[in-house]
């Protein structure tokens, strides 16, 4: 559960998720950066794909979070509509992707992305009305 | 946005400063080329900020410095230059960005626009077939690890000797096509596999192929020596090294980051991420910058080549009875070593191009000998409605800016923004209503690229001239786009 949202940057996006938990707010990131790619809706959850990563911080985590991604779009044509973070700590995380490879024939590509940048790159996390909320911002070259 | 009001300083028509003391920790001021008008939509967001962060890097010389077609990037501003030291400066790759050699390239033909005219759809069309573009697209090149090394390492070169068109080619490309000092295995796996499929495609968003007709000469013997005549068809190719580029920075900025730590380097942003010059971070992604600028090389020179046999295909002559020659090939993303003169004494400086052109006045020894006494040919694209610009280096931008100039029109509206404001069939009517045929792989690909989402390329370029860093050469007005 959480939000994503696409927000205007002169040059590239900004993309806001959030959540109630780390989980939430990474797999949410993933949402929005593959519903700026492509419609989402038809790309089917028919193959896993198991993610393991390291980072040095949570900001460092997410930038390398989505930049795997996009590797693995870019370099095996995959897409992806579900996300499932199954562990994650300040500096590492498991997660599983759902999708499939691109078919020029069913699939709507839309933008491209270059890469998930480190500038003004931010998580916080805090207690909204007695519920922890995080909150992740990335901007992303496009 | 008060701050940005107060915190610059208007030095003459077209420069703009931000004393040293704006921000702690600035090394040097920051200098902005603009004039008032350019000023109003520049310190509309967080550019300005950004050029006082750039002077924040260790070991920047004399100023940080912006274009005037300067906007809010990621770490750096698009249309920054910022000069570092090579024997105590650092090199920061959010001074390049992920687009290594994003560059231009533009190419003359023996056709006049009645020639072009009649077919022009179907040359269009042709274009867009003959080169991949768009989201998804794969390329017609098949490599593996041992060519694609090969592509890193000698850039067009390599694609010259496989047959990707001319040697006549490297004479008109910047560095000749080949950044020295590339080495392949500074370049982890990744890059080679998200480039391997890549290789001589368009890709999307502001790249381009567009024919153009020259349609104003402001420098007639400048002009004539690079073989431009008014009314002639020209062709612009505007790319760069695809995700071979985009993947090597993203894992080099890891290594950066950890590095900036390292060497207890203290930045105001993640993105400015660096390492000192000389330590082996620092010469590792210089090497493995070289490779991606090599990639983009290459890339282009293949879109040449298959821009060559589209007009081939279309007005049934050869390419070389088409005259289909390169005048100038460039790049506007990436580092070079450089001597460059302060204060009188000659230096050997980083130079750090984000969104900005070379620019070297006439005789400087790195021109090709037939631009020798003309000065470096600098190629900005205007957006797709509107003109694009050929200009030559000048002494002054030696002087003043270490050989740069600007490198387009600049953004002004975000793509999103963009995207509200106007319907692609709109567009598409705008451009039609002026002569100018446009194929895309999207709609949304054509309402972000809108003309009215960026500055207007003449106004970026009229205070390149009136600051004296470059001079006008040529018009361009684009008749056929072919979009990704």
């Amino acid at each position: 559960m959480g939000f994503f949202e696409i927000r205007d940057h002169t040059a590239d996006i900004q993309l806001v998720s959030g959540g109630a938990s780390l989980e939430d707010a990474f797999e949410q990131a993933a949402l929005g950066l593959f519903s700026f790619i492509t419609e989402t809706k038809r790309v089917q959850p028919k193959s896993q794909y198991p993610v393991s990563l390291e980072a040095t911080d949570p900001e460092a985590l997410l930038v390398a979070w989505l930049n795997h991604l996009l590797y693995l779009h870019d370099a095996d044509r995959l897409l992806f509509s579900r996300f499932a973070v199954q562990e994650i700590t300040s500096t590492s995380l498991q997660a599983i992707l759902f999708g499939e490879e691109y078919d020029k024939t069913r699939h709507v590509m839309k933008d491209m992305v270059k890469a998930a940048t480190w500038h003004q790159v931010k998580i916080s996390q805090e207690t909204k009305k007695g519920k922890p909320w995080v909150e992740a911002k990335i901007i992303l070259d496009v | 946005m008060a701050r940005v009001a107060t915190g610059l300083k208007r030095l003459d028509e077209f420069r703009w400063k931000i004393e040293e003391d704006y921000k702690p920790g600035m090394r040097v001021p920051g200098i902005i080329y603009a004039n008032e008008e350019l000023m109003k939509s520049i310190a509309q967001d967080q550019a300005v900020e950004q050029v006082a962060n750039v002077a924040m890097l260790p070991g920047i010389v004399k100023a940080s410095l912006a274009m005037p077609d300067i906007h809010w990037g990621y770490g750096f501003p698009i249309g920054g230059v910022a000069a570092t030291s090579t024997d105590d400066g650092v090199i920061s790759p959010g001074g390049i960005g992920f687009d290594v050699n994003c560059g231009v390239r533009l190419l003359r033909s023996r056709l006049t626009e009645e020639d072009v005219r009649p077919v022009l759809k179907d040359l269009v069309d042709q274009l867009y077939v003959n080169i991949p573009s768009g989201v998804g697209a794969k390329g017609k090149i098949r490599l593996d690890r041992k060519g694609l090394e090969k592509v890193a390492a000698q850039g067009s070169q390599w694609a010259v000797s496989e047959g990707y068109g001319w040697h006549s080619d490297l004479d008109a490309t910047e560095s000749r096509g080949k950044y020295p000092g590339a080495d392949p295995t500074k370049v982890g796996p990744k890059p080679y596999e998200r480039g391997a499929g890549q290789l001589g495609t368009l890709g999307s968003g502001n790249h381009f192929l567009e024919v153009e007709v020259v349609d104003k000469i402001y420098r007639p013997n400048v002009a004539a020596a690079l073989g431009l005549e008014e009314g002639m068809v020209t062709i612009l190719i505007h790319t760069g090294s695809r995700g071979f580029g985009h993947q090597m920075t993203t894992d080099y900025l890891v290594v950066m980051d950890r590095a900036s730590k390292q060497y207890g380097i203290s930045l105001p942003d993640r993105q400015l991420a660096c390492a000192p010059f000389s330590s082996s971070e620092g010469q590792d992604y210089l090497a493995a910058m070289a490779c991606a600028a090599n990639f983009a090389w290459a890339n282009r020179q293949c879109i040449t080549h298959w821009t060559r046999q589209a007009f081939e295909q279309i007005l049934k002559k050869n390419a070389e009875q088409l005259g289909l020659h390169v005048v100038y090939d460039l790049t506007h993303n990436v580092a070079k070593i450089e001597d460059h003169t302060i204060n009188g004494t000659r230096k050997t400086l980083c130079i750090h191009r984000k969104g900005a052109t070379r620019a070297y006045p006439p005789g400087h020894p790195e021109l090709p000998e037939t631009h020798k006494p003309l000065g470096q040919v600098v190629l900005v694209p205007g957006d797709m409605g509107r003109y694009s610009y050929v200009l030559v280096g000048t002494e002054k931008a030696a002087e003043d800016t270490f050989a740069c100039t600007c490198h387009g029109a600049g953004r002004m509206k975000s793509r999103g923004q963009a995207k509200r404001d106007r319907k692609a069939r709109d567009v598409m009517d705008e451009l039609a209503s002026k002569g100018i045929i446009i194929r895309a792989e999207n709609y949304a690909t054509i309402t972000e690229e809108a003309p009215d989402a960026y500055k207007d390329a003449g106004e970026v370029v009229k205070v390149c001239e009136g600051a004296g860093i470059s001079l006008r050469v040529a018009r361009l007005r684009p008749i056929g786009v072919v979009k990704g």
